[in-house]
């Protein structure tokens, strides 16, 4: 009886059925909290949905009053559409505290029904704080992920659905529309976009295959190397090694694009002292990809092989012994016992390294910035990525709808490699095997 | 055969230790260059000889006097919010990732997908949303906002290192420290935590070290050039004053480096450490 009456009342306002259940001070927060919801509410929520809905109808325009022209602030599409997201995240977030909120007072309810007794507010403080830990802790974090992150996901998804972009819809002075799927129309299929896009979309593969590849078998090889037996010094040679990862990158990647300047840099004044022309390390299409990827070895192989360094000392020794057994010669000995060991313990890393490349913005876009140009494609540069395509579409020519589609593109890609890696490893499957 | 035995040994030693040599030099150059072409006279990319015929401090002392670099106030910049941002998103992320470690409740399982596929989306798609976002709540411009962009993104970035850290810490730990009467928070902050050390350190240096050279999303958020991190500046100067201005570049460059680099040598236990955990995701 009492359950569903404080449910009831619940239901018709926050905390009511709080009250009904005598706890007076869960009840009082509650009414305040769903004070301030009305407040912040009342004067938005229609104007905001409307605004999410339609992007506006009156864009900014000149009007003329008396002698001089003034401007009139129409509807500005963009501002609509992320206020009517953050406004309906609100209120998403708010009807879960409401829900929350009658169910709690039906169980209060209940358990009086059955004889029991409401809990005073230190007992319900305490259950939460024992209880409800996790939730507690995750809370702060979770509101920061929701509207820092979800949130512009999601506004981007959107934007992918509109047509916002020069010359045509730049808000205030013109609206945006909502267009249906016809942005992935034109990336796919007319003629200008679509040159671009499978050009850069088949240099960003070849790149991300390369790249990982290069870097993996770097580093497989100066791990062995150091690993030999009778090397001396190992530790030496692991800190000079690991010093390309210590640089932070946006300074080595600029270093070297001034090492690799083709007319002062010192790569090509050693080149013709040697008597060896000087050669357009970023200047010719073909050898700035070389170079690129030449640059991402030094780059990367640090990281390849302090991962691999640590699988090597975790092969067990008599692998080694039953193989000398059998009369192994030292190639013998790695291409059966140290090469499978190896891939086997790497095979995740390789995957995650590769997503990693497909989106490595800071080679390419401080190294290159994309150059050279190349006069078929459309606003990108001969090596540029997906990704730094879509930070030039985004920041310097403002087709943020191409923009959004690109990402949503490239995170298809990406989501396809990782979610077949992740479900697979460890932190998925045996994470309650240590108790 | 003893001999050829011992004689293929040399070979091989020799050639191992002459590619070791090379890649050691290849490794060492750029740096090199960099530290040695900020102590030489005159502003030119080109020079002729790899060790300069005289040294100077001038570019360093330029670069703290000059009126249109400021570099002393974006060093403090930067300072500040690499340090405010590395312990904010430190503590978030440890945080969030004990509860999703050691807690099971309702939708965890869905929520560490939803982190897993959201750490998949590129981070600058939603620089737009978010500049409108801070605009809206009149943070443009503020070093606060810098930080709580950086401290809610490091729970994707980092969060998974860190839960696979916590998971090879036996539960039996807590349970009997529960049992002794220990709340969650103790727990955390007495068992965990001194535990976790080494994955802390971890995650406290690259959140640093990122927010120390980010420069796509700081260059979006501070406009006036008295907010300005190092690394905005930095940029500034090579892509408007390149060639005509390398040496003072390279003495800015080799001011940046050094900390985070020396930081990284030093603390390099940790950060294999950190790698390897990342790497397996377990």
């Amino acid at each position: 009886m009492n359950g569903r009456r404080s449910a009831i009342l619940s239901a018709i306002s926050m905390g009511l059925g709080q009250l009904y259940n005598r706890q007076y001070m869960k009840g009082i927060l509650l009414l305040l909290t769903e004070a301030a919801a009305l407040g912040y509410f009342i004067p938005r929520l229609v104007h905001d949905l409307w605004g999410i809905w339609t992007l506006g109808d009156a864009p900014s325009k000149m009007v003329k009053v008396g002698k001089i022209y003034q401007t009139v602030k129409g509807d500005h599409s963009i501002f609509l559409m992320i206020n009517g997201l953050i406004t309906v995240l609100i209120l998403a977030l708010f009807i879960a505290i409401y829900l929350m909120n009658i169910r709690d007072a039906y169980r209060t309810g209940t358990t009086r029904d059955q004889g029991g007794k409401a809990a005073n507010f230190r007992e319900s403080i305490s259950y939460v704080w024992d209880r409800k830990f996790p939730h507690l802790l995750l809370t702060i974090p979770g509101l920061g992920v929701l509207f820092l992150t979800i949130m512009p996901i999601v506004f981007m998804i959107l934007l992918s659905f509109t047509n916002y972009s020069l010359p045509q819809h730049i808000p205030p002075a013109k609206l945006v529309d909502w267009v249906g799927f016809n942005t992935f129309k034109d990336l796919l299929t007319l003629k200008s976009w679509s040159r671009t896009f499978f050009g850069v979309f088949t240099w960003t593969i070849i790149w991300a295959v390369l790249a990982t590849a290069t870097c993996y078998f770097g580093g497989l090889l100066v791990a062995l190397l150091i690993e030999q037996k009778d090397v001396k010094f190992k530790k030496l040679w692991r800190t000079l090694f690991i010093l390309p990862y210590a640089i932070p990158q946006l300074i080595s990647l600029l270093v070297m694009r001034n090492l690799f300047n083709g007319q002062f840099g010192p790569v090509n004044q050693y080149l013709s002292y040697f008597g060896f022309g000087k050669l357009p390390w970023l200047t010719d299409p073909t050898w700035a990809k070389a170079t690129a990827i030449l640059v991402n070895m030094w780059v990367g192989i640090p990281v390849s092989m302090v991962l691999i360094l640590g699988v090597l000392t975790a092969i067990p020794k008599d692998l080694y012994e039953a193989a000398d057994v059998d009369g192994a010669s030292g190639y013998q000995k790695f291409r059966i016992v140290t090469l499978p060991f190896v891939l086997f313990a790497t095979a995740p890393i390789l995957i995650t390294q590769f997503a990693g490349n497909i989106n490595n913005f800071n080679l390419i876009f401080l190294l290159t910035n994309g150059e050279p140009l190349n006069g078929e494609y459309q606003y990108a540069g001969s090596t540029d990525l997906l990704v730094t395509w879509l930070y030039k579409l985004t920041l310097n020519n403002s087709q943020f709808n191409m923009a959004s589609a690109i990402g949503i593109i490239i995170f298809i890609i990406i989501a396809t490699f990782s979610i077949i890696n992740y479900r697979r490893t460890k932190s998925f499957k045996e994470e309650d095997m240590i108790q | 055969m003893k001999v050829g035995q011992s004689k293929s040994r040399f070979i091989r030693l020799t050639l191992s230790y002459v590619v070791l040599t090379v890649i050691a030099i290849g490794c060492l150059y750029p740096a090199l260059w960099v530290l040695l072409s900020s102590f030489r006279p005159g502003t030119s990319l080109y020079s002729d000889s790899f060790i300069p015929k005289s040294f100077t401090l001038s570019h360093y002392t330029e670069l703290f006097q000059s009126k249109v670099f400021l570099y002393g106030r974006w060093y403090l910049n930067t300072l500040k919010i690499a340090v405010l941002s590395m312990i904010f998103s430190t503590i978030l992320s440890t945080m969030s990732m004990y509860a999703l470690s050691r807690f099971r409740f309702k939708g965890r399982k869905t929520l560490l997908t939803t982190l897993l596929v959201l750490g998949m989306f590129p981070g600058f798609m939603s620089l737009v949303p978010v500049y409108i976002f801070l605009l809206q709540l009149n943070l443009l411009d503020t070093h606060a906002a810098i930080i709580i962009v950086y401290s809610a993104g490091s729970v994707l970035m980092n969060g998974f290192v860190i839960k696979g850290f916590f998971d090879t810490i036996p539960r039996s730990l807590d349970e009997s420290a529960r049992i002794d009467g220990a709340n969650h928070l103790q727990i955390f902050y007495r068992i965990m935590l001194p535990l976790a050390r080494p994955i802390l350190i971890y995650v406290a240096l690259t959140t640093f070290a990122g927010a120390w050279v980010d420069f796509i999303f700081a260059r979006l958020v501070l406009r006036s050039k008295e907010n300005w991190t190092l690394a905005v500046g930095m940029w500034d100067l090579v892509s408007s004053y390149q060639n005509s201005n390398f040496t003072m570049f390279a003495a800015g460059a080799v001011l940046i480096a050094v900390p985070i680099t020396l930081l990284f040598v030093f603390l390099q236990k940790f950060l294999v450490q950190g790698l390897t955990a990342g790497a397996s995701k377990g």
